[in-house]
């Protein structure tokens, strides 16, 4: 079975550690956060300048000075920082932030990837994702492994214009965990019940599968 | 006006001079932080052809999104203007021109603007379509592209508090692109919602220095919430 977003996300939070400063992209990577392990802490950063993102507000609480980057009302939790947009993109650019989620609508086997313009549709901008994949070290891109079609998405070379250059090395998709390196993907996990030949046939990028591929599990519930 | 109060008495003075065909630089990310009634008079002025630098372009009917109503922007750099009908329209149509610039490039190019500094090289965008036709120089084995620095003829500002000089603070998350915006403009025109005495502002906390402000303007401001979300 492929996973569902919240067994995505339940995956990429495995990723993370304690003491790290994430930043999560809107959609999966923003399901992320419901599944920090307890006795874990982790600090969110959000680009439009919150570094310690809180909660949802209460209806209460909420504040229209007060929002993510995903223009959503938000609270700051205890030990937060808020600073300028230069302020906030200096540290995604210097390469400060130590994991950065995102999704994407293609990713190819030299890290190339692609996720803010599809030609003929109508463009709405990149936001911040060019400044975070061309700044930090640490990525995982969150994707769906193929189109509804069946047409793979992790490539030889992306078809569509690319929001960075070289700068991916870690892909979660619905059917498997891979890790991109020396221009080819490397197949290290797979979702349950997903068999490598099907990882095969959905992957047109040059793919390396070890001799053993675990199996992902997840906790019922 | 004295010394160093930057107090204007209306927000017709407080846009005086502003003309069609300037660039005007907007503080504010989505809804949040945006100079509201600094915009609603540029309206009110009807000039047109305005290049705005702004990271979004408001919504249908409130902000920047009032100046799109009389086709008053001819030009925008944005780094994301997906929320807007009317704008879709018009970029469809070719009637506007959007310069789509990443977040981060943004706001740097605003830095720059303000700090005398021409133009720098970042990663973000090489090998992407803003990177073509810029100049490429590799740094550390690594390709950077050569962006330019951004500087306007009139800068808008939302504040939280200033005194009579013009030193700001902002709040919470509205500080976002208004204290760079402050820096990089011929003018610059700051909305507060309160102004307060000189010495009544801790100097440590000032984000916006007087000497940035040109003029200074208290108003009262709707501040609309563009996704409202809240947990159970």
């Amino acid at each position: 079975m492929a996973l569902t977003r919240e067994q995505m996300a339940q995956r990429v939070a495995r990723e993370l550690e304690d003491g790290f400063y994430v930043n999560l992209g809107i959609g999966i990577p923003t399901l992320v956060a419901n599944y920090i392990p307890d006795g874990m802490d982790v600090m969110l950063q959000s680009e439009n300048g919150l570094l310690g993102m809180g909660r949802y507000p209460t209806e209460d609480e909420v504040d229209p000075d007060m929002i993510n980057a995903g223009k959503q009302t938000v609270t700051a939790r205890p030990g937060a920082a808020i600073f300028s947009s230069a302020e906030s993109f200096a540290m995604i650019r210097g390469g400060h932030v130590d994991l950065t989620v995102l999704g994407a609508f293609e990713v190819d086997q030299n890290g190339n990837i692609a996720s803010w313009m599809i030609p003929g549709k109508l463009i709405k901008g990149m936001g911040g994702a060019m400044d975070l994949v061309a700044g930090a070290e640490n990525i995982i891109c969150t994707m769906t492994h193929a189109s509804k079609h069946g047409e793979s998405k992790l490539l030889e070379q992306c078809n569509l214009p690319l929001t960075g250059a070289g700068c991916i090395n870690r892909v979660l998709t619905d059917l498997a965990y891979l890790e991109i390196k020396d221009g080819a993907f490397i197949l290290k996990e797979r979702a349950p019940g997903v068999s490598v030949e099907e990882i095969v046939e959905k992957t047109a990028g040059k793919l390396i599968v070890p001799d053993h591929v675990p199996e992902m599990t997840f906790v019922e519930g | 006006m004295a010394g160093f109060d930057k107090r204007v008495s209306s927000y017709e003075e407080a846009m005086e001079g502003i003309e069609s065909g300037m660039t005007v630089l907007a503080g504010g990310f989505g809804l949040c932080g945006i100079p509201e009634n600094l915009i609603a008079e540029i309206k009110r002025r009807k000039v047109k052809d305005l290049t705005v630098v702004s990271n979004n372009c408001g919504v249908d009917g409130f902000g920047l999104g009032l100046l799109l109503e009389d086709r008053q922007i001819r030009k925008i750099l944005a780094s994301y203007v997906g929320e807007n009908a009317l704008f879709e329209q018009q970029m469809l149509n070719d009637e506007i021109e959007v310069v789509l610039t990443p977040q981060g490039s943004l706001a740097e190019k605003m830095r720059a603007g303000g700090a005398g500094i021409p133009a720098f090289f970042t990663a973000t965008g090489y090998g992407t379509p803003i990177g073509e036709g810029k100049e490429v120089r590799e740094f550390n084995g690594r390709p950077h592209i050569l962006e330019e620095a951004i500087t306007g003829d009139f800068a808008i500002v939302k504040g939280w508090k200033a005194d009579r000089y013009g030193n700001v603070m902002y709040r919470h998350t509205a500080q976002n692109f208004n204290p760079m915006v402050a820096t990089a403009g011929r003018i610059t025109v700051v909305e507060v919602e309160e102004i307060v005495e000189p010495g009544d502002l801790e100097p440590s906390q000032i984000h916006t220095p007087g000497i940035y402000v040109d003029r200074l303007i208290q108003g009262s401001f709707e501040k609309r919430i563009e996704k409202r979300t809240v947990r159970s």
